[in-house]
């Protein structure tokens, strides 16, 4: 199964929360605010599933999401 | 019975005693405050609700705003000009669009990678400052030595300036916070005296704007016309408060935390990767920032937690509460190091979460860390209950905290 991000930039406030959680996902633009720089889609159940699925969890700004689909 | 508020802290490791019943009474409880009620949020997953709905606001002009409730007597009218003034660029106290606006001119400076660049220089202070205490004998006040010193010679760096102006700083904000609320007018002064600093600051970088986060702001703001010379003296200032009095209270109070609890010392003494891990917790367990900044009204009829909160109806989240919350934390009276929690309530959450947050995180690993690998026989001098800790203050933390070596 896997897992595709879902990234709303006019949302995000910069926290910085997403690239602690996975840092092979996500970083920051030269504006700040969060850039994927990793794969969109990922298998779930690996690690950096995980890390993606906290990310998501942590944004205090919920401007991130997860679509799973089989 | 309705809780009066505020409720002070009564140990210097925990919330005030009465928030574990309140918690367990419901998720919005009615407080008595000495201009009117407001609703107290105490549980961690309505605490986040208040913090990320749209419809409640920060911006303390809407009308039922709780600030206003917390006193009775209406402010002078030099009081009300002086505010006026120093309001201006305070996007702590904006919603959003014009929030927005702010906050993005800032975001780039305080990224993880902005962050990880500023290590070295943070490194660098906290070596000098260690040595500078080790060079004057076997004992400090490590308030005044180190904690308070920490963040100022941080933003320091940040704002490209010298180090007298650190000195400079350093005066006018230890006068900010120990005036408290008994004098307000030498609180005053030095606030206008940081003021008239930082407008000469931003001044010269409207004419040369240097490397440094005031020149890359003032050019930022050169593109918009909404942001005046004035809000860019508030945002700056804004900057510094945020910054100093209370990453300087987790600087002392986690040293005293871990100094009272060596088994948890040897621990990150034999793991120093353990750190980060280590700073999140004591970020939770400590909640120095209770309800400060977590000052909400809601602008429409809003239900959260089963309970409807009425347009113009005033709400203070209780973060030390959310953060002992059991239905998110596992036993959350206990300080587990390991925990690695960081959905904690300590810097905030939604539009408003903190943007210096991972700087804070940086400067707190480094502080300990080097501390405690620098000078291994660190102690405290006396016993906690002759530690002056400041259970009447808005942001909690020690006064003083005399150490030895």
């Amino acid at each position: 199964m896997n897992a595709r991000i879902v990234v709303d930039r006019e949302r995000c406030v910069g926290a910085g929360q997403c690239v602690l959680a996975a840092p092979e996902v996500f970083d920051s633009g030269d504006d700040g605010l969060v850039r994927v720089v990793g794969d969109t889609e990922t298998e779930t159940g690996t690690a950096v599933a995980d890390g993606i699925r906290h990310a998501v969890r942590l944004c205090p700004a919920r401007a991130l999401s997860l679509r799973e689909d089989g | 019975m309705t809780q009066s508020f505020p409720v002070p802290r009564t140990c210097p490791y925990a919330p005030p005693p009465e928030y574990a019943r309140l918690r367990e009474e419901g998720s919005l409880v009615r407080a008595e405050l000495p201009g009117g009620q407001v609703w107290l949020v105490t549980r961690h997953s309505e605490a986040q609700q208040v913090l990320i709905d749209p419809r409640i606001s920060t911006n303390p002009t809407n009308p039922g705003h709780p600030m206003a409730a917390l006193v009775i007597e209406s402010p002078s009218e030099e009081e009300l000009r002086f505010r006026e003034k120093y309001q201006q660029g305070h996007f702590g106290d904006m919603d959003p669009p014009g929030h927005t606006l702010y906050r993005r001119l800032l975001i780039p400076e305080f990224t993880v990678r902005q962050v990880k660049e500023m290590r070295p220089g943070i490194q660098e202070d906290v070596d000098r400052l260690i040595d500078d205490m080790l060079k004057q004998g076997s004992s400090a006040d490590l308030v005044e030595a180190f904690a308070l010193a920490v963040p100022s010679l941080t933003i320091c760096r940040m704002l490209g300036l010298p180090e007298a102006g650190g000195d400079f700083f350093r005066d006018r904000m230890n006068t900010m916070i120990a005036v408290g609320s008994s004098s307000t007018q030498e609180a005053v002064t030095a606030a206008a005296e940081v003021w008239e600093y930082l407008d000469v600051l931003v001044t010269k970088a409207e004419r040369e704007p240097g490397d440094n986060l005031v020149g890359r702001l003032v050019t930022a703001a050169a593109q918009s016309e909404e942001i005046s010379h004035d809000a860019l003296v508030g945002m700056t200032i804004q900057l510094l408060v945020a910054g100093h009095e209370t990453t300087a209270n987790m600087i002392s109070l986690g040293v005293l935390t871990l100094l009272r609890n060596p088994g948890h010392l040897a621990a990150l003494r034999d793991d120093p990767a353990g750190w980060p891990t280590a700073v999140e917790e004591l970020l939770r367990y400590l909640s120095i920032v209770d309800w400060v900044g977590f000052d909400r009204v809601a602008t429409e009829d809003v239900e959260i937690g089963g309970q409807v909160v009425r347009a113009g109806e005033g709400l203070f989240v209780l973060g030390a509460s959310a953060n002992r919350d059991a239905r998110v934390f596992d036993r959350p009276d206990d300080l587990d190091l390991r925990r690695g929690a960081r959905n904690h309530m300590a810097f905030g959450y939604g539009v408003h979460q903190c943007l210096g947050q991972n700087l804070v995180r940086a400067e707190l690993e480094i502080a300990y860390r080097t501390l405690f690998e620098r000078i291994p026989g660190l102690r405290v001098v006396g016993a906690d209950d002759d530690l002056p800790f400041k259970y009447a203050g808005a942001i909690f933390g020690v006064r003083e905290l005399p150490v030895a070596w």
